[in-house]
């Protein structure tokens, strides 16, 4: 994926194209059907008003979309099937394959606790979290908007944990997958929710998942993004926490030419707590970003929130963190830690917390570094006859694996560690050590 | 334990090295042989502390002039790793936290690295850990420390308990210590060095790198070298630490003052 330009004939030149491609876009776009056709016509409409995002903006200012428009989006393409290659779940969690185009839960049997939603439920709560984190227009969301088809919307209640893992992959070219997932937990109903993204070829992966948690709910929520270039992900996790509920988000991500995630979570009336935990990998020209945002709209609120990044080659790492505590928001508790791996002189990372913070009785602290691998903890290692090979990639892995403890236990059957970390292809199952 | 004949493991001659530009070692001479327990001691600043570590291989250390030979080999030629396998050890003053790599898996993949260049099969986790359940005995370790992250959240104790744990599985045949006393209340002292003393045999040997003397009441040594400015100004036996406990470190300074004056005034002569 070639960045563009910052040339004013280049940018010109650049803003058409990227106006032709959106255009034709949404020509191309199959007649709006189903659950979703309101939606689906007003994110064609939202989109056709909504410039692609362009470097000026300051959301967008190191993430650049251009290289979107090399896609010539196949909507007519037959739906994909699961890798033939897959782990199989871990017991008691129940797996959903998400194509974009069948049916989620046909033949499967969902656990007590688990049902889907009935259309009026889904049309009163649809689109109701995205509007509460201030995400209806962003162009991600108009795009997700324009082109998914369906939706998958459950609802999560009762005292026993549900376990559901969903799985979703786009790996042939020109594939674009539009995916769109409402998950409502009831009052002191507890979700274990691992996610996993696979993307190759010139493919890009869209992403909105509504979350909405009662009050006292629990939800451990876990993001495995493993890509492999010039495929390209973008999501957005719109989370709503009523008070006493408890939100747990770990991320990873690696391969994607450009992945942009943006988790964004409300406390409605604060006293939740918000636990964010995110890894990203950039190497070679790959383009990582992620653009959180918390807002508390009442007070007692506490976020624990650490992002960190590896750059190498010449990856790109963006992180932006804004938390928002407005006068209402009264002894909030915050703490934002960015901690950054650069490792090498080619490689790129721009890490920004952003507070606004209005109430006056609140503790925000925030934090980042941004380092190489700390000399005295490779020389610690080699002394101790490890190579300096195989000593940088245990701290590699030291680095990650504290982020990576925080996926829920049913994520392990992927292996993310080792995935992560082995060189090459995250989707490939990773190679036996000896 | 003192045997002419034995081998000669480790021989310093005139040693001298840099931090950034700033001479530390300024012509270090001492050989070591296998059985010998050396104590090196000195005020701060003295060059002791980097003496343990130009020979470890630390990077951030330059080696001007002089030579290291091990079992005849040039050490100095060698990266940290190399000397490392080869039986080179240093017990480190300030024993480094490595957050999410696990203790365990650390102590496997540095005593397989050693194994393998001895010529012995590498060890899978069931084998290591039966080897390292028996090496814990050595200094009295919970084996829960092997759980958590190498070094992590441990107390000043703990530290070292797990560098003389490292050692204990490296079986290194010159082990260097670094201030393994520091730091530590007097049940850890005894502790520690009771693992110095079980591993002491007479094939390998220790070099203790002190500043105080009642290491030395649990660990007897052969030899007591006093360094000063980056050299040994004097060698003598377990007497000696007594002699600085008693006396303070001052007369290193007139010894030192008079030797500069000699050397300032030789040479004019050799320049001649």
């Amino acid at each position: 994926m070639v960045l563009a330009s910052d040339t004013t004939t280049g940018a010109a030149d650049h803003a058409t194209a990227i106006e032709a491609w959106s255009a034709k876009l949404l020509q191309e776009l199959p007649p709006a059907v189903g659950v979703l056709a309101d939606v689906q016509r007003r994110g064609r409409a939202a989109l056709e008003a909504l410039p692609l995002p362009r470097r000026h903006q300051e959301d967008w200012r190191f993430t650049d979309l251009g290289g979107l428009t090399a896609l010539s989006p196949r909507w007519d393409a037959a739906p994909v099937a699961p890798p033939a290659d897959w782990p199989p779940a871990a017991p008691g969690v129940t797996r959903l394959w998400l194509d974009g185009r069948s049916d989620p839960l046909a033949g499967v049997e969902l656990p007590p606790g688990l049902r889907p939603l009935a259309p009026l439920e889904l049309s009163q709560a649809l689109g109701h979290t995205l509007a509460a984190v201030g995400a209806e227009h962003h162009w991600p969301v108009a795009f997700n908007h324009a082109s998914a088809g369906d939706c998958l919307a459950l609802r999560v209640s009762g005292r026993e944990i549900v376990q559901l893992e969903l799985v979703s992959a786009a790996c042939n070219d020109q594939a674009v997958l539009p995916l769109r997932v409402l998950v409502v937990v009831e009052e002191k109903a507890q979700l274990e929710l691992t996610q996993v993204l696979l993307g190759s070829a010139a493919s890009l992966t869209s992403l909105i998942l509504e979350l909405h948690l009662g009050r006292k709910a629990a939800v451990n929520h876990g993001l495995l993004a493993l890509g492999e270039a010039p495929a390209s992900l973008l999501a957005h996790v719109a989370v709503e926490q009523e008070p006493q509920s408890r939100y747990q988000f770990t991320s990873a991500s690696r391969g994607w030419a450009l992945s942009r995630l943006e988790p964004r979570i409300s406390q409605v009336s604060g006293a939740a707590h918000t636990h964010l935990a995110g890894l990203q990998l950039a190497e070679q020209h790959q383009v990582a970003d992620t653009h959180a945002w918390v807002r508390f709209e009442g007070p007692d609120g506490n976020l624990e929130q650490l992002h960190k990044a590896i750059a190498d080659d010449h990856g790109r790492s963006i992180f932006n963190g804004a938390v928002r505590v407005p006068r209402a928001a009264q002894r909030t508790n915050a703490a934002q830690l960015s901690r950054n791996l650069l490792l090498s002189n080619l490689a790129r990372i721009d890490t920004k917390p952003e507070l606004e913070i209005v109430a006056d009785d609140v503790r925000c602290a925030h934090g980042a570094t941004v380092s190489r691998l700390q000399l005295d903890e490779l020389f610690y290692l080699q002394s101790r006859g490890i190579d300096a090979e195989l000593a940088a990639s245990l701290l590699k892995r030291g680095f990650c694996a504290e982020v990576l403890k925080g996926l829920p236990a049913a994520a392990a059957v992927w292996e993310p560690l080792a995935r992560v970390l082995q060189p090459g292809s995250a989707l490939s199952a990773p190679e036996r050590r000896p | 334990m003192i045997r002419p004949d034995a081998e000669l493991l480790l021989q310093i001659t005139d040693l001298h090295a840099r931090v950034e530009d700033q001479p530390i070692l300024k012509g270090v001479n001492l050989e070591i042989r296998a059985g010998e327990i050396h104590a090196v001691m000195g005020r701060n600043g003295s060059g002791k502390s980097t003496l343990s570590k130009v020979l470890a291989g630390h990077p951030s250390y330059r080696v001007t002039s002089g030579s290291v030979r091990y079992r005849g080999e040039d050490l100095l030629a060698l990266p940290p790793e190399e000397r490392a396998r080869m039986g080179v050890f240093l017990g480190f003053q300030y024993p480094i936290e490595i957050p999410g790599v696990s203790n365990l898996e650390f102590l496997r993949v540095a005593t397989n690295a050693r194994r393998g260049q001895k010529g012995q099969e590498e060890l899978d986790t069931f084998a290591f850990e039966d080897l390292v359940n028996e090496r814990l005995k050595v200094v009295q370790m919970d084996p829960a420390f092997l759980e958590r992250s190498v070094n992590e959240g441990f107390s000043g104790g703990e530290k070292k308990r797990n560098e003389i744990l490292q050692m204990a599985l490296l079986e290194p045949l010159v082990a260097i210590l670094d201030e393994t006393d520091s730091g530590l209340d007097i049940d850890a002292l005894r502790i520690v060095a009771g693992g110095v003393n079980q591993l002491a045999t007479a094939d390998n040997a220790t070099l203790l790198i002190t500043h105080y003397q009642r290491l030395l009441e649990v660990i007897t040594p052969d030899y007591v070298h006093v360094m000063a400015a980056g050299r040994i100004l004097r060698t003598g036996g377990k007497e000696l630490a007594l002699e600085l406990e008693e006396r303070g470190y001052d007369w290193v300074d007139e010894e030192l003052a008079a030797l500069e004056l000699s050397e300032n005034a030789r040479t004019p002569l050799e320049v001649a």
